[in-house]
């Protein structure tokens, strides 16, 4: 559906995207995910045409558009700041992308009553836009920009200025509107857990580069680098070295040392051919802790309880091994039922191998 | 209403259940104290006198000259009687009329001038960045504090120079070259506090830049483009060196009409005319200022 060629943007010396090759399906919920700085809006504004590559090139739908002006694009997009033309009412604003491509009248107001109730703002027709909350302005510019019927609609972070309930409410609004239209989304944020709960795909970038692409679900157990693994959710990253065993055979264990001296078992396959070193990802949640021995894990250790956090449905603690290294762990919060852990106490975790992310030192 | 000691100045009113003023209130200004008047009390009262004199200062003699258009007398010292006689004159002079006419021309003219300059001026000068944009900005921002008798004297030199004769189309020019600044100025600061990704937002959506411009961003600055426009009007009827210098025979405007005459002797018809002045002049402000105060609720 989009094709991302090579696609090189300089801003003076610094390299905003470098050298990006990238593809988009058809009808897929395509995230860039990325701290400021790494290329995902450059990447966007290549795609909607507000910045032309320097080198490489973009094709939608087969078409080479890497030269077209953006009013020749069938894309639409919904801006940071919304953008609502602040003299024209939501009808009006909606109504303007159907306008400029001289839309009869008739279906225009048909195709915008259709979208106006899609995106539940029925009754708000004639409201100026400055008499609108940000949760519906939102809308108004989901509207205005799905409303033409563009070949793929780009968000750039439209979620950011929303307050933490009604954002989590839109991301699952976008998703199931996403999947009704059919429609190609690529959208743009910073906010690892916006990016896993609405995306088919992630592309996690850095320093203007694509780091990793894939499912959230691989993004998320099989991080590619420690970058990833630490942007991505929480993550326990230690740097790790070999001891013991054989490398490169399937089924096999072998040895590794972490920092601070615990030893684990990891799968063999998992390592860096021939690497001495490594990192190992261990995320907090894939802890099992317990004031009894775990059966039936390959890694079985004592630590101590160093600081509990309670976060409502969770408890974040802070563990050390008797050997000294530090990890961070997240149990269910279920003190009423299960023994209740405390600051101070002796507990046993366990670690399933397959567990264990091992990425490059 | 609780009761509260009459004062002569606006004081606190305390609620006659809650709590009495503490010795912090009673030395602020105008607390409630019945007995002496502190120094506060005393530089209120300074203030408030220095404030209606310089007020009297300033509006006392237009009204003097408001009173006088309608006094029987052709003296403007000793008041006669009522009479509208010099309004009846004002409408019947010829001279003055006909200046009156040049003057709607030329104002009329150079403000729609001014506003297509000025306004597509400040839009090019924000959407591009030009090699010379900061120097271009000071350059055009300078005949807005430049002597007027300096601009009049070297547009006479230029219209001499191109063979241009005096008369309406010069004066057009010259009111145009000075008062377009004050558009831009006003377009711009409009501009500076406008979303970009407006205009990307039309563009997206299929408009062509000029589209973009005329649907969303003209819009978007007409509150500024009125009141740059009104303030070019206003300046233009008002302007008398620079229309002295580049006048022909046939377009005298109403400011030279009036100062030719008030060279000669001062006459209660110019008292009716200034009276008419001012109250559309206070009338364009009021319009002008509900304008901006639309404008920056808007943005």
């Amino acid at each position: 559906m989009i094709e991302f060629e090579s696609v090189t943007k300089r801003f003076g010396s610094f390299t905003a995207v470098d050298a990006v090759s990238l593809h988009v399906r058809q009808g897929e919920f395509l995230t860039l995910l990325g701290p400021s700085g790494c290329g995902k809006t450059t990447l966007l504004r290549m795609l909607s045409g507000f910045e032309t590559p320097d080198l490489g090139a973009i094709r939608i739908a087969g078409e080479d558009v890497t030269a077209l002006p953006p009013y020749r694009r069938n894309v639409n997009q919904v801006f940071q700041s919304y953008a609502l033309f602040p003299h024209l009412n939501v009808r009006d604003n909606i109504a303007f992308g159907l306008r400029m491509q001289k839309v009869p009248k008739v279906e225009a107001r048909r195709r915008v009553e259709e979208i106006v109730e899609m995106v539940a703002l029925g009754g708000f027709e004639a409201r100026m836009p400055h008499q609108l909350s940000g949760g519906q302005r939102q809308r108004v510019a989901l509207a205005r920009a799905l409303v033409p019927g563009p070949a793929v609609l780009l968000l750039d972070e439209p979620l950011s200025a929303l307050d933490a309930k009604l954002r989590r409410q839109m991301q699952v609004e976008l998703k199931r509107l996403q999947r009704r239209l059919g429609t190609t989304f690529v959208f743009v944020t910073h906010d690892q857990e916006e990016a896993l709960t609405m995306s088919d795909r992630i592309a996690v970038m850095r320093g203007g580069r694509v780091e990793q692409l894939g499912t959230p679900t691989e993004i998320y157990h099989r991080p590619v680098s420690g970058f990833v693994a630490e942007f991505v959710g929480e993550a326990n990253l230690l740097a790790a070295e070999r001891v013991g065993g054989e490398q490169g055979r399937d089924g096999a264990a072998l040895r590794v040392r972490l920092e601070g001296g615990l030893e684990l078992s990891v799968p063999a396959m998992a390592w860096p051919g021939g690497a001495a070193r490594a990192r190992v990802s261990v995320r907090p949640e894939k802890l099992c802790v317990s004031k009894r021995p775990i059966e039936g894990v390959e890694n079985l250790f004592q630590a101590v309880i160093a600081e509990e956090i309670f976060q409502g449905a969770f408890d974040h603690l802070v563990l050390r091994t008797e050997a000294g290294t530090v990890l961070s762990a997240v149990v269910p919060n279920e003190s009423a039922v299960m023994e209740a852990l405390h600051e101070g106490d002796r507990v046993w975790c366990g670690l399933h191998a397959d567990d264990l992310v091992i990425v490059a030192a | 209403m609780p009761t509260v000691h009459a004062a002569p100045s606006p004081q606190p009113v305390y609620p006659a259940a809650s709590s009495r003023p503490t010795a912090a209130d009673s030395v602020a200004p105008s607390g409630p104290r019945r007995a002496g008047r502190s120094g506060a009390w005393w530089v209120e009262r300074g203030l408030a006198a220095w404030t209606a004199g310089v007020l009297a200062f300033l509006y006392l003699p237009i009204l003097v000259l408001i009173a006088y258009s309608f006094n029987s007398s052709r003296l403007n010292v000793v008041w006669e009687g009522f009479t509208l006689r010099w309004y009846g004159e004002l409408f019947s002079h010829a001279p003055l009329i006909r200046a009156f006419k040049n003057s709607l021309i030329v104002a009329g003219a150079s403000t729609v001038l001014a506003v297509l300059l000025g306004t597509i001026g400040a839009w090019l000068l924000h959407r591009n960045r030009y090699r010379f944009a900061r120097a271009i900005q000071t350059l055009i921002c300078v005949p807005m504090v430049m002597p007027e008798i300096v601009i009049g004297i070297s547009l006479l030199v230029l219209f001499t120079l191109v063979h241009l004769e005096l008369g309406h189309l010069t004066m057009i020019l010259a009111h145009t070259t000075f008062c377009f600044p004050f558009v831009l100025v006003a377009v711009q600061a409009r501009l500076q506090g406008l979303d970009p990704a407006l205009e990307e937002a039309a563009l997206d959506l299929g408009a062509t830049p000029a589209r973009a411009f005329w649907l969303v961003i003209l819009p978007c600055l007409r509150p500024a483009v009125v009141a740059g426009g009104l303030m070019a009007f206003t300046l233009s009827m008002d302007e008398l060196i620079i229309s002295i210098f580049t006048a022909g025979p046939d377009s005298r405007t109403l400011p030279m009409q009036v100062f030719g005459m008030a060279r000669v002797g001062l006459n209660p018809m110019l008292n009716a005319l200034s009276a008419i002045f001012v109250v559309t002049t206070i009338a364009f402000v009021l319009f002008t200022e509900h304008l901006r105060r639309l404008a920056t609720r808007a943005a």
